[in-house]
């Protein structure tokens, strides 16, 4: 077996020329990129530039008006996200669904507990599910060291965390996050890109949205940028190098003259205008 | 609780105590001690089988209905037309009997199908529109309280139900809701006292072991997440409010058959005092916490202090200071709780 042909086994999500248009206005249009299992493939893009409407097709939440979207080589037109859930796509979104005052493992099994017995007598596993709990995220690499803590104790990092393995408990094949680290400080980004390389690890394709190169860089493996609702392309970790990725994302040309103008008014010394040009280069 | 759980080398083992104290019904539970044992020390009848059974009574009825209310409250929701439901539902069955001659079981079925159905209006009518549940149930408390008052003096010409004995079969629904065992020298332990610990039962269960109590928790706590991970919010909610008019009868029944009248302002201005022990039984104004035990220590102490301040020969008119006092060291007691327990340890 070749290496083109082991890897086209393992694509689990492809969409080519993929494009939605709400009446006359067009939000996303001739977007191509392949999701793979064990890859984390980055959609970039400010705000504005398409992102929400990528997700929301791929979650099941909007069906697309141009192109195609392959699940597992097949087909596929989701019309709802029960549908995308069905086929293994699950979505992590920003306010995570989970709800603070509840232990973390009632929230890892909220919606799908598990029951043993029969009748009136049917209850809640507890046990099993607080192993679970605490099995899975030692999986993620969280250790906990009390699963019946509320999970609103967690750190936004951690309770993310909860959220992608919750996921991937659940059948997840695809995992798409939405802005993960968007809402988090330094130190808690790093934390989330942490559980991003371990689901990918476990084999998982993911899908990371982000407007932030440099979280995006580290983790990912395939680069689909977004601008005003087009793709700028899509390329492969090893064509696209930081700094490079830095500047397509700020829109190059318009930084290097939003530099020359903050050094006419600011001086060629400023912090500012050193630093931008510093990721000019 | 769990024992199978591989315990972790960092909980040490003081955290027992400690995590018994952070249930949402040990505030509750401590009080109610306290409060039984001050009564008994410093008056002769508290404690003696008569004087309890007196109290026990007076913390059934209202225990039964506030474990309901907790369980709504938890689910993020109140129901004001509670107590005038405990009112509706009895004197529905009593007029029905006594001046229409129905099958007193008939008479008792139709009065909870009603009941259900006013409950689901509450509910239907509150997910519908959206509005708070407080200002919709407010709604339908005036509705009942003005049916219970005019419907009742429109339709028998006085306003209590009078010779609820003489119905035929009187004795059979008698004997489930209002009959009593002797219990030392002068107690007398009544079918309510019974029902109020069997509803409570019931409730925990639901509320801790089943997935309707894990939704419940989850629809008062982040009704949008609940919804995202595929919990029936709409069923769950109309169920809660179900549940409380299902309570509502239950007591309806149990005061009708306890002492054969009805009178038609029965249950109105209890509505506070069902949310009053929820609350002083750790449940948040807010929802997605709370207990149905601590609602019943809640009721238990509403009904010790109801019944010690007569021992104590007290005015009684105390009693309304003291479930104010109450009330805001719940709410302070709970508020500092819940902070405990959303920070990190």
């Amino acid at each position: 077996m070749t290496e083109q042909d082991s890897k086209n086994m393992d694509t689990l999500v492809e969409v080519r020329k993929i494009g939605k248009r709400y009446g006359n206005i067009i939000a996303l249009s001739d977007v191509s990129t392949t999701v793979r299992a064990g890859e984390v493939t980055c959609v970039l893009g400010d705000n504005g530039a398409g992102k929400s409407t990528f997700i929301k097709i791929l979650a099941g939440s909007h069906a697309h008006t141009d192109g195609e979207l392959l699940v597992d080589g097949q087909e596929r037109h989701f019309s709802s996200p029960r549908e995308a859930l069905d086929a293994g796509i699950a979505t992590v979104y920003q306010d995570l669904a989970v709800v603070p005052l509840m232990p973390v493992w009632r929230n890892f099994f909220l919606g799908s507990e598990a029951t043993k017995g029969k009748g009136p007598l049917k209850r809640l596993d507890v046990d099993f599910m607080k192993k679970t709990t605490k099995t899975e995220l030692a999986a993620m690499g969280i250790d906990l060291r009390d699963v019946d803590q509320p999970i609103g104790t967690l750190s936004g990092g951690e309770r993310q965390c909860v959220a992608i393995a919750r996921a991937v408990y659940f059948g997840a094949r695809v995992l798409i996050l939405d802005e993960p680290t968007a809402a988090l400080g330094v130190k808690q980004s790093g934390v989330v890109l942490k559980y991003i390389a371990k689901a990918r690890d476990r084999g998982l394709g993911v899908v990371f949205i982000t407007h932030n190169p440099h979280h995006a860089h580290p983790v990912g493996d395939r680069f689909m940028l977004l601008r005003r609702g087009k793709s700028l392309g899509d390329f492969a970790k090893a064509d696209l190098p930081m700094d490079e990725l830095v500047s397509m994302m700020a829109g190059g040309a318009e930084l290097e003259a939003l530099a020359h103008e903050l050094e006419r008014s600011m001086g060629a010394d400023s912090a500012v205008v050193s630093e931008l040009k510093e990721d000019l280069k | 609780m769990s024992t199978a759980t591989a315990a972790d080398e960092r909980i040490s083992g003081s955290s027992k105590i400690s995590k018994v104290l952070k249930r949402p019904e040990s505030g509750a539970m401590v009080a109610a001690i306290v409060i039984f044992l001050w009564f008994a020390l410093t008056t002769d009848a508290f404690a003696t089988s008569g004087g309890s059974s007196t109290w026990l009574l007076g913390s059934s009825t209202i225990g039964i209905m506030a474990v309901a209310v907790a369980l709504l409250m938890i689910g993020g929701e109140f129901d004001l037309s509670a107590g005038a439901m405990t009112g509706f539902t009895g004197l529905l069955v009593g007029i029905l009997c006594t001046e229409y001659g129905l099958n007193i079981w008939v008479a008792i079925l139709v009065a909870l199908v009603l009941a259900l159905a006013i409950g689901a209006l509450n509910g239907f009518l509150v997910m519908k529109t959206g509005l708070p549940s407080f200002i919709v149930t407010l709604g339908t408390f005036f509705v009942l309280q003005g049916v219970n008052l005019a419907g009742t003096k429109a339709l028998i010409g006085q306003v209590a139900i009078q010779g609820m004995a003489k119905v035929p079969y009187y004795d059979q629904p008698r004997t489930l809701f209002g009959s009593a065992f002797t219990w030392g020298e002068n107690g007398s332990v009544y079918a309510s006292v019974f029902w109020w610990v069997g509803v409570t039962a019931i409730a925990t269960w639901i509320l801790m072991r089943t997935r309707v109590g894990n939704w419940i928790f989850a629809l008062g706590g982040a009704q949008q997440s609940a919804r995202q991970v595929g919990v029936p919010v709409f069923k769950a909610k109309i169920g809660l409010f179900m549940t409380t008019a299902a309570a509502g009868w239950l007591v309806g029944m149990l005061t009708l058959f306890r002492t054969s009248t009805v009178q038609a302002n029965t249950g109105v201005g209890q509505e506070f005092i069902y949310i009053i022990c929820a609350v002083v039984g750790g449940c948040l104004l807010t929802g997605g916490y709370g207990s149905a035990i601590g609602a019943t220590f809640g009721a238990l102490i509403y009904g010790m202090v109801n019944q010690g301040i007569v021992y104590s020969g007290w005015d009684s008119n105390w009693l309304k200071t003291f479930l104010g006092a109450m009330l805001l060291g719940a709410v302070l007691l709970n508020e500092w709780v819940r902070r405990r327990a959303e920070q990190s340890r």
